[in-house]
Parts: C-alpha cells; structure tokens; sequence
C-alpha cells in the first residue's frame, strides 16, 4: 500500500520540491549579486544555469508519478472534456452500447438463471435423478406431467431397494384450491415424499420441515409446509402463522413451518406455495388418486449420493435392482407386449445439480438463437460506433498529427482513442446492465401463461458480470481499435497531414467506411430474413384453420363436488346448469365437452374395423355434448349431430372426422359403418356406428398434422362426473358475459368452484415461443435496419462532400441532376451487393439451426429472402436520397470559389 | 562557468551523482542549494553538479527512502527543505562506496596497464 500513501502525500512532495527549488534559485541570485552583478543579470544567469525550472519541476515530480497510469488518467480526462464538448454524439454512442448491451446481458441473464444456475442447495452436484433410461415410449397409462417418470409402486420398491443414495425422495407438482367457492385461486403445491427437504439440505426458515415421519400410509390430511413467497403473499409474512390453518381444495392443513427465501424446490422456472406429504395425495385426489395405481406415472424421484459413490456406480446398482422392481410392480390389465416392454425397463441416475425444467427445455434453443442474434445486433452497433469514431477521429487529424510530431508516441495516441472507446464502452455497459435488469424481467413475464407464472431468479451473479465485461472488452476493441490503429499508424508524415493535405486521406477513411458498411448491410441483411422468417412462422401458425373458429369463446370449468349430488341427479343438474347460460342474452349457443381441443389434455386409444385383419390404428378420442359442433362452428361434412335420442341405452354412435374416414375407410362412406374401441381405462372393448362426419379439428397441437378423431356422445353416458366443461359462444365482450356466467351459475350452485379461460387465450398460449421469437426477432431486424441505414446515410453523406468538388464541375459542364443522383448511388452499390450476397449466405447459416422452429416455410423460403433483400435495398436507397438531392443541389460556383 | 547539456554528463558515471549526494548529506543535512555549492567547494570546482538534475535525483532519493526531507531554514533566513539520509540511505552509501571503490580500482589498473 505502499504507493497509495505516495498519491496521497504527493500534494506535499510537490510543495517542497518547489519551496526547495525556490531558495536555490533566490540563494544562487544573491551569490551572484555578492559577486557584482545587478539583480535583473544575477536572476537572468541563474535561471541560465539552473536549466527549465518547469521542465525540471516536472522531471521532478515524474519520479513519484506511475507513468502509464497517469498518462491513462490524462487521456480519461481529455475524452471526458471531449464528451462535455460533444454530448449529442456521446449520448448516440453511449444509448447504442447500452442498447446493443443491455439485450445481450438480458438474455443472458435468463439464459444463466434457468441453464447455469446450480440449484440453491447443500452439496448440488451430489444430487441425480432416478429414472427408466430406456422408457422409448414403452410406457402405458396415465401421465400427470411431463417430468411424471415412476409410479408409486416403483417409487416404493426403489425406495427400499437402492443402495447408491443416502437419502432418496420423490415428488410431484400439484395445486391446490385457496377458495372454498366461487372462482378458484390456485397455489403451486408440491407433494413430497418424507426424505424431500433432507435429500437438499433444506432447513427451515421458522417451524420444522416435513419428514419421513410426517409421510405414513393413510396421514389424511394433516400438515403442510409453505414458501417464503407465499407467507409473504397469503399470510403478509405474520410471526403467528405457525401453527395456523391453511385451506386447500377443501381440506384443512397445520402450517408447520416456512423454507427459506431462495429455496424453490427442483423445478427451475416454478416456484411452489404449499408442500404437502405424498401420502396426503388420496385425500385431495379421491377417486383419482394416483397412490396406488400401477399405471399412473406421476413422481419424479431425486437422491443424494453417498459419498464415496459415483454417478456410474448408482446407475449399475439401480441397473441391478431393475428386474426385480419392474417384476415385482408389473400392472396385470397390461396386454402381453406391454408387459414384455414393462419387465425389460432399467433405472438409471442422471446428474440434477441443475434440476429439472420444463422451460429449459422449451426455450434453451430459442434463447440461444436469441442471444446470437442480439450478438450480431451488437456487432452492428460496434460497427456504426467505429464508423462515427472514425470520422470523428479524421476531424482531429491535425491535433493527432501535432501530438506526433511534438514527440508523443504513436502508441500513446493510439491508446488515447482506445481509452476514450473504453470510456464509452463502460459507460455503455453500466446504462446496459441496468437496463437489462428490467428486460430480462419483461422476458421472462412473457413467458407466462394465465395457467402457470414462470419464476427464474435472476439476482446477478458473477457469469453475468462477466458476460458484461467480455461484451464492454469487446465492444471497446471493436469500435475504437480501428480508428486507434488509423490516426497512430498511418504512414504519412505529421507535415503531410497538417499541411491540410485532408483529400487522400480521407479516401483511405473510405474505403474503411466501405468495408464497415458492407458489413452492416450483411448483418442487417441476415437479421431482417430471420426476423421475417419467424414473423411468418407465428403468422402460419396464427392463422391456420384449426377446424373451429377460436374466436368468442369462452370455456367454463364447473367443480360440482363441495355440492354432494347424488349421482341419478348429476345428468338432470348438468342439463339445468347448461340451460341457464344458453338463456344469458347475447350467448349464441353453449355446449359441454369432454376435452376441450388444445387444451394439452387427451385421451386415446385403438379402434379397428370389426371382422376384419385390417391393423389397429390409433385415434384421439373426445365426449361431447349435443350442439358442440354449431358452437365450435366444425362444419359437419354429413350425416347427422348428436341429439336427445341417444341415450344410454340406444346403440353407441360416434361422430367421426375426415381424417378418421380416410384412415379406416379410405375413400368408402363412413356413415352407418361400425368400427371397435380397445379396451382400457376400466371399460370393456365396445362397437360404435359412425352417424356424422365433420371436419378435421386440431387435438392437441397446433403443428400437428390432421389425427383421426372420435367424437362420443355424452348422453349415453350415465354418470358425467363432478367436473363440467362448457364451451359459451358469445358475441358480447368477455368483460361483460363473465359476470354474467357467473351470475347464472352461482344463483343455483353457490358453492361449485369456478374456473373461466378464453379459447382463443390458452390457444395463443401454446404459442407463446413463436411469439416471443417473432417480436424479439422483429425488434432486432427493425433495430438493425435502423443501424444499417444511419451507416449507409453517414458513407453517402461523407462521399458526397469528398466529391463536392468533381460534383460542382460536372454541373458546370451541364450534368443533369439526375446524373448526379446516379453518380452518387453508383457509389454504393459495390459494398451494397457485398453486403447484401454475405447477409444471405449468413442467414441461410442461422437458417439451419433456426429449421426446428419454423412453420409452413422452410428456412430458405426464397419469397423471406427476396422481401427482405429489397427491404434492405430500400433502405439503403432510403438513407441515400437525402445526400444524393444534397449533392444535385451543389452549385458550382461556390465549389469553384472554395480553391 | 558554463552549463554543458545535462544528458552528456549524466552519462558518464551512472549513480555518481547519487553517491555525491548521499556521501555529502551524511556529512551534514543541506538544503539543493548548500549541496551544489557544498559539492562544487569539495571538489575544487573539478567536478560541477548540474543544477537541474539534483532535483529529480533527490526526489528519487526520497521515494526510495534514502533520504528525508524536514522544513528548515536556509542560511538567509527563508524557509527551505532540508534533506538528511536515512538507515537505509546510510547502508545503501556503504554499499555503493565499495563497489564503487572496487570498480575505480579495477579502472585504474586497466588503465595503468594500458599505458605501459
């Protein structure tokens, strides 16, 4: 610390260096004034022989200087009154560093919190998740999520059977009501088995956690556990709430405890509200309770290595143990090759430091493009950025030249411009890091769905930080290394360059410009046809006939169990319930239905023609009420709609859909044709005759190509359960038929719970990836356009003054201004095309990787290649017209006069 | 009494002008000018201190901590900085004095050598 107490003394130093070199000099005066000479000749001679009193204060002082850091300093200063001189180019420099920074560090930021991130656990690289390697769609039943991996009588045997893990623990996402009627407001909850909280090293923040204890067959519904988050939110974080009752779909929990802020369980990009014990899962499921049955795959399991054990090691052991657990667990209603596929599984473990993510996996892809996108975004600001330095710095080529040749280093001017880009490119990345804190929250909350609230923490950490660093480096080097290498580097003498000699120079600047400019175009090219490209991906999407019009409907979800009617009454209930929506003023028409079409719920299953060896084929299945089809609008193609004649006791009818004709039937009328239902979900294999043909309608995806489809009557059933769904066409607002839904339920079933969605919502929902690559991709095609255009604008405007001269003679000789106008876009079109033919082979390179995401075009769409090659075109014509008209109005006379 | 460009001098015996320095300070602290004039007086005006790179030399002196500076006052009565040697400029001296006493030596005998 030794120099630190130097810079801090130097104000003294440098006092007594001038005190002292004071009395030599008033001392060395007098001596010679004893000597005979007058003052004004003593003073005279002695300043002779002391030397450049200030150039020796300054050698002096030099000693206690660090000479780089203070010639650093000097420059840091210089460019800060330069910025002070200039602001208006400052601010354009430092608003397109922040822009071009602020998008990367913010999708990086989200690309950290939900790839990078190790979970906020004890130990997370001792974590691996248990499950069949080898699934290959070998799996039969129920599934009640993506990360669904074992049933519960594998979870059980796995349970006491492994050796590899000190603790092991499985687990299900689940919600649960808050409301006991009326519309419901879900919590996130977790169902976990004892050993959950012990397997990650959780501790609580207040109260105890639950524990194996707390997790025994038949618990009922006791205890539960609730998030940091959610105390604050539902409890408003009250020192009473241990110990208190929580409502949950209709039960009654003890809060025994809160976990930490940062903990959100495994799932990255969900936060959980309430924990509850697996064996708590009966009770709130009732009869569809997963407990127990053999072929619902519902938990995911997580274990902590011991630790002498490896990852391989676990994998051999459960490899082992795997014959015995899937014998011992075989379901029996499985049909022989089911069964073979079902003894053959084999466990293994996989490494779960980093959880598990469904939004990981859905947008890991897209932010990658993303973020190389953004790349290139910054990329094209770097080269604008060097573009402006370098004019900027050709307007300071006389100081540049004078510095020179006064003796300053080449290397000090070069590090002069690199310190002021440096300069800029902080003041750049500070801006951007602080813009992209809000967005990569608004991308994140793009994310959302009315269904599910994403939550990624995205406190900064040290590879965001470092991101922003390495970009600010970069940036720094690729806007002011140029012009740096330019000024200190050029081979013309200082005299060349100050004698006003500016015409030569100023070409070398140009063709730098052009090269820069090529490289905006090819850059702005390629992002302009992937943001189109994407754009007309949403677009296709958005617009493909979905066999029903999407449009002002409304779904209605309608729990009748906290009213307790009687089975016999449910099917009469129902009718009433249905009858007073339809009667609402302004509702076209209303139906029920079983699956509401991309929902993300299904059912399927075999059917095939009766007495035939014609092979089994697989077709979605859905039970509708009568008038689904008027209200979806699905045209029916023939034949005829349900009606009150079928009943449960008149011959099963199905309606069916085209491609479900074309499958089974080919080109033969399907109507009055019979075909089988397999057996399965507890019922018997079952003939139907088909009476109706509609249109295709999409099931469970919007990319999906037609599926054959079976429509069922639910009038031939006889209990519809205590769940409806209703479809509502109306043409009223949502605004104002809600409350009105609403009303007409609640005045006959005040306590049935209540859940409201638009189709068109949950439909635009399942395409919340394409939107969010279509409008991020578009900003970055616009911004690039934009940047490309300021560069095009700034290398004609240059060019046009460069030839001022040449401009004013030809006028003089008669040259039309048309001629001129095309003198001056002739200039352009060599980097232009460059440019323009780079873009292309740049974009068909991002094109491969971008493929996957594409819909209804492919990613050398030539009509997105060509429409964006113009759009470019455009706009270079566009930045060119100003200077052009500037250069046609040159008068030759006052070109002439300037000589 | 004629100043000769600096860098000519200087030249010629890299650290002598330090060892003058530190040698006459530990004889007695001076203020610059008493040690120029001290110097000049010493070596019967043969060898003269350039005035202006005393300066520079003290203040490296004084960063190395060889030497410390105080608040004094000069012989005509006006406040000036007085410079002494440090320990450590007293051992540095030492030092130097023999190496520099060895490398005069070992010059002389070449020299004596060369002119038989």
């Amino acid at each position: 610390m030794n120099w630190l107490r130097q810079i801090f003394s130097r104000r003294r130093r440098y006092d007594d260096l001038s005190v002292s070199i004071q009395e030599h000099l008033e001392g060395k005066v007098e001596d010679l004034m004893d000597e005979g000479m007058s003052r004004e000749e003593a003073e005279r001679a002695a300043r002779r022989e002391f030397g450049n009193v200030t150039r020796i204060e300054e050698r002096s002082r030099e000693v206690w200087q660090s000479p780089t850091l203070e010639s650093i300093w000097a420059d840091v200063r210089y460019t800060s009154r330069q910025i002070q001189k200039s602001p208006g180019f400052a601010v354009t420099v430092i608003l397109t560093l922040a822009l071009g920074i602020g998008a990367n560090t913010a999708i990086f930021q989200v690309l950290d919190a939900v790839r990078l991130r190790t979970l906020p656990v004890r130990a997370p690289n001792q974590l691996a998740r248990v499950s069949i390697i080898d699934v290959n769609g070998g799996r039969r039943g129920r599934f009640t999520w993506q990360n669904g991996d074992v049933t519960s009588n594998i979870w059980n045997e796995l349970n006491t059977r492994q050796k590899a893990f000190s603790q092991i623990a499985a687990w299900s996402p689940s919600r649960f009501n808050l409301d006991r009627s009326g519309e419901v407001h879900y919590a996130n909850g977790l169902m976990i088995s004892g050993g959950f909280f012990d397997v990650l090293g959780t501790k609580p923040l207040l109260g105890r956690l639950i524990t194996p204890a707390d997790d025994y067959r038949g618990c009922g519904t006791q205890v539960a556990v609730i998030s940091y988050s959610f105390w604050h939110r539902h409890f408003g974080a009250n020192e009473n709430t241990l110990g208190s009752k929580l409502f949950l779909s209709g039960h009654l929990l003890q809060v025994i405890g809160i976990t930490p802020a940062n903990f959100y369980g495994v799932e990255v990009g969900q936060n959980f509200d309430v924990a509850v014990p697996l064996c708590s899962e009966p009770a709130f499921a009732g009869q569809w309770s997963s407990t127990d049955n053999p072929l619902t795959w519902w938990l995911a399991v997580i274990g902590r290595l011991k630790p002498d054990w490896t990852l391989n090691q676990a994998s051999v052991q459960l490899r082992s143990i795997s014959s015995g657990i899937f014998s011992s667990t075989l379901p029996e209603i499985l049909d022989p090759e089911s069964k073979k596929l079902y003894r053959g599984f084999h466990l293994g473990a996989s490494p779960c430091a980093y959880g598990i993510s469904d939004l990981r996996e859905e947008f890991d892809e897209p932010l990658f493009l993303l973020l190389s996108l953004s790349g290139l975004v910054l990329l094209l600001a770097c080269a604008n950025i060097a573009n402006l330095m370098l004019a900027r710095a050709s307007a300071r080529q006389r100081e540049t030249a004078l510095r020179i040749s006064l003796g300053a280093s080449r290397f000090g001017v070069a590090r002069q411009f690199l310190v002021e880009s440096l300069l800029f490119s902080i003041l750049g990345a500070i801006s951007g890091l602080i813009l992209a804190q809000g967005l990569s929250r608004i991308l994140v909350a793009s994310f959302d769905t009315e269904r599910s609230q994403i939550f990624v923490d995205l406190s900064l950490d040290w590879r965001v930080i470092a991101f922003t660093g390495f970009l600010t480096a970069s940036t720094c080097i690729l806007a002011g290394l140029l012009p740096a290498i330019r000024m200190a580097y050029t081979k013309r003498s200082p005299t060349e360059l100050m004698s006003g000699q500016r015409q030569s120079t100023r070409h070398g600047r140009f063709l730098m410009g052009r090269g820069l400019v090529t490289l905006q175009v090819a850059l702005s090219l390629a992002l302009l046809i992937v943001a189109l490209l994407f754009v007309r991906t949403f677009q296709n999407l958005l617009s493909l006939n979905l066999g029903f019009q999407q449009d002002h409907v409304l779904v209605a979800n309608i729990d009748i169990s906290p009213l307790r009617v009687p089975v016999e009454n449910r099917v009469t209930y129902k009718q009433e319930l249905l009858k007073s929506i339809q009667n609402i003023p302004g509702v076209v028409s209303a139906a029920s239905v079983g699956i509401v079409p991309l929902s993300g719920m299904g059912w399927n299953n075999f059917v095939s023609i009766p007495g035939t060896n014609a092979p089994q084929h697989l077709a979605n299945f859905d039970p509708i009420g009568i008038g689904y089809f008027p209200t979806m609008e699905t045209p029916m193609l023939g034949g005829r709609d349900f009606g009150q004649n079928d009943t449960p006791t008149s011959p099963r009818v199905a309606i069916v859909n085209q491609e479900f004709a074309r499958t089974l039937y080919a080109k033969l009328n399907p109507i009055g044709k019979t075909f089988r239902v397999a057996a399965g979900g507890g019922q018997e294999s079952r003939l139907y005759q088909i009476v109706g043909v509609v249109a295709n309608t999409k099931y469970a995806g919007l990319r999906e190509d037609p599926t054959p489809i079976v429509f069922l009557a639910e009038t031939q059933d006889t209990d519809p359960g205590e769940g409806f769904t209703f479809v509502v066409r109306s043409n009223e607002s949502f605004l104002t038929l809600l409350p009105e839904v609403k009303q007409a339920i609640t005045t006959t079933s005040p306590e049935a719970i209540l859940n409201f969605s638009v189709l068109k919502t949950t439909i635009r929902e399942g395409l919340l990836r394409e939107g969010v690559m279509a409008r991020l991709s578009s900003f970055f095609g616009m911004l690039a356009a934009v940047l490309a255009m300021i560069g095009l604008y700034g290398l004609i405007s240059f060019m046009v003054i460069r030839r001022r001269k040449e401009i004013g003679i030809r006028i003089a000789l008669g040259a039309r201004k048309m001629v001129v106008v095309a003198l001056i876009m002739h200039e352009i079109i060599v980097p232009l095309t460059i440019g323009l033919a780079l873009g292309a082979s740049l974009a068909l390179v991002i094109g491969v990787v971008a493929r996957s995401m594409l819909y209804g075009l492919g990613s050398n769409d030539p009509a997105t290649f060509v429409s964006s090659i113009l759009g470019i075109i455009g706009v270079a014509f566009l930045a060119g017209a100003q200077p052009a008209r500037r250069a046609a109005r040159v008068l030759p006379m006052e070109v002439l006069r300037e000589e | 009494m004629h100043m000769r460009k600096s860098t000519e001098r200087r030249d010629l015996f890299a650290g002598a002008l330090e060892l003058m320095i530190l040698h006459s300070l530990r004889v007695r602290p001076m203020h610059g000018y008493a040690l120029v004039k001290h110097i000049k007086l010493v070596s019967d005006d043969l060898l003269q201190v350039e005035e202006g790179s005393l300066y520079p030399a003290l203040q490296r002196m004084l960063r190395e901590g060889l030497l410390d500076s105080k608040e004094g006052i000069s012989a005509k009565g006006r406040p000036t900085r007085i410079y002494r040697l440090t320990k450590a400029g007293i051992k540095y001296l030492e030092n130097e004095m023999s190496s520099f006493e060895k490398m005069f030596m070992g010059i002389s005998r070449v020299l004596a050598v060369a002119k038989t």
